[in-house]
């Protein structure tokens, strides 16, 4: 068995008074060895980032802090180390890796100065050995011409450039304990595919121990040695990879694997779907970027779309960010106009009738919004928020307000949920209550713009079910837009594929799943995290 | 919004300034019971030593500088809340409607709320002043027109901040009308900035008036502490107390708007709370 690299030992992490728990951490066990990544997966709210930023000794102190326990990093322990010793082993002897590259680096250092600054604190290397140094790490993360890259700004580059960037930064000095706080959360999957392969591979070459933090079993199932699984707190499960996900033995974990989207097509009745409800046709978007001298250069975001979306159907509007299917939902509620082309809902051209006349046509088509944070006016009560789209097209206030309280049921909410405000409630809930809004118009079609990529798996399966339920039941058509292929294959009846903003493959859901045609629906089936685990458990499931 | 107060009242200083407005304002509400021949009358002989047989002393006429004191607080939170009131209304309409339209609407707009901008606020105040002839109603609107900017300029910044949320853009989806996103979404969520920046702009206004009085420019029959101040302060050095006393008034005041107004905003404002 190879060398311990970090122990933690019964630690506890205390919470300030009035929080819903007394400690975020409690009595936590967990030893990292060199050369195994360990995943720690938990829900969101069950503390794993806060053993991430203990092991960093960058927990918000006072607040929150180290009650209880070691953390023992190479037998030093890290809870009890001052200050200054603590700063030599962050970066030195722990690399570390964060959620989202663009907000972890400084936009006004160029790339190459940002490593260089890893150098100049902690070694005694000269200025040109530390530039062909930063040179060289970043050939090592396969960033193509590092030389180039190293005198580029963070916006100056991709998302997964970026994140690979971060990774050459925290592995600058080879560390011998990496910590990946949902290093590729903010990704796209076919990038996040690429920067745990970099992972992996960079972990075993230089023998790294690696905590990696994540929710997502996927990724669990792609990357890890060994799993540890939160529950509000509390290690509930560990084991190796095999055990935990081919034999979970605690019940929590057992569920959240069960919640997790397998990657295969439910079997489904054959059905028959009425005339066209919405259809896009050739519709063009672009937008102008602004530049300090006049225009820029213009960013496609809809080339020659067309589409159609038939009565009683699910639609799945599949691609990664900048395809342009969130613009192509907004085009289709009218929430933007295209600059070409044309949009009909329900047998009426709506691209360029003016707002006044849209007012008719907005309670056929409703929009469901990604963020359950951000879609809710926080200054409103539940009711109002639901009420107000009948009070909008001439239903009396009192009446609307009794149809809020039934619609609170439909979505599965206690009625008595109408007079509390959105921030009490969980994100779940908030998007249970965005559909309800989004019902209250008896709407003919229903637009769902990334419903459940903001939720925890495990109310991720409910959102979906909660929507497959009421879309037979009030025969609504559903327009699904979503970055996530397992996701899709669901709740589809028919799939298209986009790619800079152009439809690469639209078909039945199943045709799609059983033999894709276009090389990027290939990729797309390639890259999602743990494709091979789903499809063995599909198959044992079957 | 209640959570907000809860947060203000454990803000210690804030509370002491809270609760030397009220003293102000209780004075002000007191003081046809505490002087009601007015300050203006010709109460003893003139430059008479404070504590004594008058509380303040009297001045080169032989007026009560604590009636002037009690009667300027009236004055001087008067036009300071009118002038802060009608500044804030204007503004957030100026600042609402650049915010929303955006386009051409926002940049003639903000043009023009730039011009305001870089003209000095003491110099316009005067030159209205002078122009509309001294009185209350005109220092309120000099006041006024000199502060408006900085609330559109902050209304606007919320707006488009707001602008692109996804609430919004729900609402829009439902069908809602201008006036309802403005005015059922859009304000309610930036009424604490509003509010945290809106107290501050009380204390700018006291001091402005003082200012504009002291040089002659207020209303000539109303008591205010700038007027106080300005007469008093020929015999500054004989007589210390005709323009120290006015002078401690303002200072408290403006010390307490303005401990309010920070306790205000640290309560209300979402992102300094965060620290």
């Amino acid at each position: 068995m190879s060398e311990t690299i970090l122990d933690i030992c019964n630690l506890t992490i205390g919470l300030p008074k009035g929080a819903d728990r007394a400690s975020a951490v409690a009595d936590l066990n967990l030893t990292l060895r060199a050369g195994e990544v360990t995943c720690l997966i938990g829900e969101s709210g069950s503390g794993k980032s806060l053993v991430a930023r203990a092991v960093l000794g960058l927990l918000p102190v006072p607040r929150v802090r180290v009650t209880g326990g070691q953390i023992l990093f190479e037998g030093e322990d890290i809870v009890r180390a001052d200050p200054r010793a603590l700063a030599r082993i962050r970066g030195a002897r722990i690399g570390m890796i964060f959620q989202e590259p663009m907000t972890a680096l400084n936009p006004l250092h160029s790339i190459g100065q940002q490593i260089e600054e890893v150098f100049r604190i902690h070694t005694r290397l000269g200025r040109a050995e530390r530039r062909d140094r930063v040179v060289q790490l970043l050939a090592d993360v396969h960033l193509p011409e590092p030389a180039r890259i190293a005198r580029s700004f963070p916006h100056q580059l991709s998302c997964g450039q970026r994140q690979r960037a971060m990774i050459a930064m925290a592995l600058a000095l080879d560390p011998k304990l990496l910590i990946a706080d949902e290093p590729t959360t903010a990704l796209d999957v076919t990038t996040q595919a690429q920067i745990l392969h970099l992972i992996s591979e960079l972990q075993r070459s230089h023998g790294t121990a690696v905590l990696f933090i994540t929710h997502d079993f996927g990724v669990v199932a792609d990357i890890a040695d060994h799993v540890a699984v939160l529950q509000r707190g509390e290690l509930v499960e560990s084991g190796t990879r095999a055990a935990v996900l081919d034999a979970p033995r605690h019940p929590y974990t057992q569920a959240l694997i069960a919640a997790v989207p397998k990657l295969l097509v439910p079997h489904r009745p054959k059905q028959f779907f009425g005339p066209t409800m919405l259809e896009s046709i050739d519709a063009r978007k672009a937008y102008q970027a602004r530049g300090l001298f006049g225009r820029g250069r213009a960013t496609v975001a809809l080339d020659g779309v067309s589409v159609t979306l038939r009565r009683g159907e699910t639609l799945g509007l599949v691609g990664e960010s900048g395809s342009g299917k969130s613009t192509l939902a907004r085009a289709m509620t009218r929430l933007l106009t295209i600059d070409s082309g044309d949009i009909v809902l329900d047998g009426d051209d709506i691209t360029r009738i003016p707002a006044r006349l849209m007012r008719p046509h907005r309670q056929k088509i409703q929009m469901i919004f990604q963020d359950p944070y951000a879609s809710l006016d926080p200054r409103q009560r539940v009711a109002d928020i639901i009420a107000e789209g009948p009070i909008i097209h001439g239903t009396a206030p009192a009446v609307a307000l009794m149809r809020a309280r039934e619609l609170l049921g439909l979505v599965g909410l206690d009625p008595s949920a109408a007079d509390r405000y959105p921030h009490e409630f969980s994100g779940g809930q908030r998007q249970r209550i965005g559909i309800a809004r989004a019902l209250a118009l008896n709407p003919k079609v229903l637009v769902a713009d990334e419903p459940v990529s903001a939720l925890d798996v495990s109310v991720q399966a409910q959102v979906l079910e909660l929507l497959a339920e009421i879309k037979t039941k009030l025969q609504l058509s559903m327009l699904f837009v979503t970055h996530d292929l397992r996701v899709a294959l669901q709740i589809c009846d028919r799939i298209a594929v986009m790619r800079h903003g152009v439809i690469v493959e639209l078909d039945e859901t199943a045709n799609i799943y059983a033999a894709p045609r276009h090389p990027y629906t290939k990729a797309l089936f390639d890259a999602v995290p743990g494709a091979a685990w789903s499809h063995a458990m599909a198959n044992a499931a079957q | 919004m209640r959570a907000g107060l809860q947060r203000f009242a454990r803000n210690r200083m804030a509370l002491f300034g809270a609760c030397i407005l009220a003293i102000v304002g209780l004075l002000t509400v007191l003081s046809p019971l505490l002087y009601p021949a007015g300050a203006f009358v010709l109460v003893g002989p003139p430059l008479q030593q404070p504590f004594g047989r008058f509380l303040l002393g009297t001045d080169v006429l032989g007026r009560d500088v604590a009636a002037g004191v009690v009667e300027g607080a009236r004055t001087s939170l008067l036009i300071g809340i009118s002038a802060a009131v009608s500044a804030v209304l204007f503004g957030a309409v100026v600042g609402a409607m650049a915010g929303y339209y955006r386009g051409t609407v926002d940049i003639v707009l903000m043009r023009v709320t730039e011009f305001f901008q870089t003209i000095p606020a003491f110099l316009l105040a005067m030159l209205l002043v002078v122009i509309l002839s001294p009185s209350v109603f005109s220092v309120i609107i000099a006041i006024a027109a000199v502060s408006w900017p900085g609330i559109a300029r902050l209304v606007r910044g919320e707006f488009v901040s707001l602008g692109g949320r996804e609430f919004i853009l729900a609402s829009v989806g439902l069908g809602a009308n201008a006036p309802r996103i403005i005015f059922r979404h859009l304000l309610p969520n930036c009424l604490s900035s509003i509010v945290a920046v809106g107290s501050l702009l009380v204390a700018t206004a006291i001091l402005l008036e003082t200012g504009l009085a002291f040089l002659g420019l207020g209303d000539p029959n109303v008591m205010s502490w700038g007027l106080q101040i300005s007469a008093g302060r020929v015999s500054l050095r004989s007589a210390w107390w005709v323009c120290t006393f006015p002078g401690i008034a303002i200072l408290l005041t403006v010390l307490a708007i303005n401990l309010v107004g920070d306790g205000l905003n640290e309560a209300l404002n979402p992102r300094l709370r965060e620290r």
